[in-house]
């Protein structure tokens, strides 16, 4: 954020850290793999997604240098995810509750 | 960069209409970030599609999931995985001025993405040969060539397949072209630790894309795959 120095240049984060994203981006894509195989029932679906959203948040704040951002590249960030949530939410909670009416329309 | 600098303290990389470099590179920041904005909601219609038709048809969806190839699906995954690694890696070489690495990393991720390409070119070749392409020869077969539960409504899930992965792809063919771009501009040394902002907003595009995968892979092959009973 405030960088006073004259240097523009991002701030360059050591080299072990990105090794330590990769490696758990790496273990989390098998341990996703190996869990499909075991019936969870209906919590499959939670367990794949938490770890698919685990991954994306750890590639998002370190790869794409997020954590290191503006507050301003942080906002949008952050607007993204909201307007992503209000378009899968506010439908599937219409798609759910739907067959819950006995109306026409469902 | 050729440097008429008359003042010390303002870089000739900034455009007349930036304070500083500093400035220059947040906007330009700003700019991708909205743009990837775009692409979220881009691929999110597309993914607003994929659940309310596996809502209606969760055991067309669970049976046609399970064509899908998973060990396949979890290597390209870890070639996606690498591919991000280099670009992170080729855009810290920028920022640290290593010019050469910028080039060897690029080339790295241009290698790993084109690998993931050709994978992905095995797999539409294998359910073209399975007929497993919505359209009039389609037909959805399990391992044991018995026809896929609730088969009438399998097609959806491979329509979704062919357009998620397909939209993907696409982004994916788009960001060789411009790593092929990069590489050209980093073997003439174009960018500097000052200024490189191409290679780190085009390393922003390349996990983006690579985070859009993170989701299909388990929507699109892992979901179903314990046969569980919906």
């Amino acid at each position: 954020m405030a960088n006073h120095s004259g240097h523009a240049g991002p701030h360059v984060v050591p080299k072990l850290l990105y090794f330590a994203v990769f490696l758990a981006l790496i273990v989390l894509t098998w341990v996703t793999t190996g869990v499909s195989t075991v019936d969870l029932g209906r919590w499959n679906i939670f367990v794949a997604l938490a770890i698919a959203i685990v991954k994306a948040s750890l590639v998002v704040l370190f790869f794409m240098h997020v954590w290191y951002s503006t507050r301003l590249t942080k906002m949008i960030v952050a607007a993204s995810i909201f307007w992503l949530i209000l378009l899968l939410f506010l439908t599937m909670a219409d798609i759910w509750t739907r067959q819950m009416m006995g109306v026409p329309g469902r | 960069m050729a440097s008429h600098a008359v003042d010390p303290h303002v870089s000739s990389t900034v455009q007349h209409h930036f304070e500083n470099a500093e400035q220059q590179k947040d906007a330009s920041t700003v700019g991708m970030w909205v743009f990837l904005l775009t692409e979220v909601m881009f691929f999110g219609g597309l993914f607003l599609a994929y659940f309310v038709y596996r809502q209606a048809y969760p055991a067309a969806f669970a049976a046609a999931s399970n064509n899908t190839n998973l060990i396949i699906g979890a290597a390209n995954t870890t070639v996606l995985i690498c591919s991000s690694l280099t670009m992170a890696l080729a855009v810290r070489s920028a920022a640290i001025g290593k010019s050469n690495l910028i080039v060897l990393f690029l080339v790295l991720t241009l290698v790993l993405g084109g690998t993931f390409l050709g994978v992905k070119a095995y797999e539409y070749h294998d359910k073209y040969v399975r007929h497993e392409i919505p359209g009039h020869h389609f037909d959805c077969r399990d391992e044991a060539g018995k026809a896929c539960t609730d088969a009438a409504h399998t097609p959806l899930f491979f329509a979704l397949y062919f357009g998620m992965t397909g939209l993907h792809a696409t982004h994916m063919v788009v960001g060789v072209g411009i790593i092929l771009f990069l590489i050209g501009q980093a073997r003439k040394g174009a960018y500097s630790p000052e200024w490189h902002t191409p290679v780190e907003l085009f390393g922003l595009y390349w996990h983006f894309v690579d985070i859009v995968w993170i989701f299909l892979f388990p929507l699109l092959y892992l979901i179903d795959r314990s046969g569980a009973p919906k």
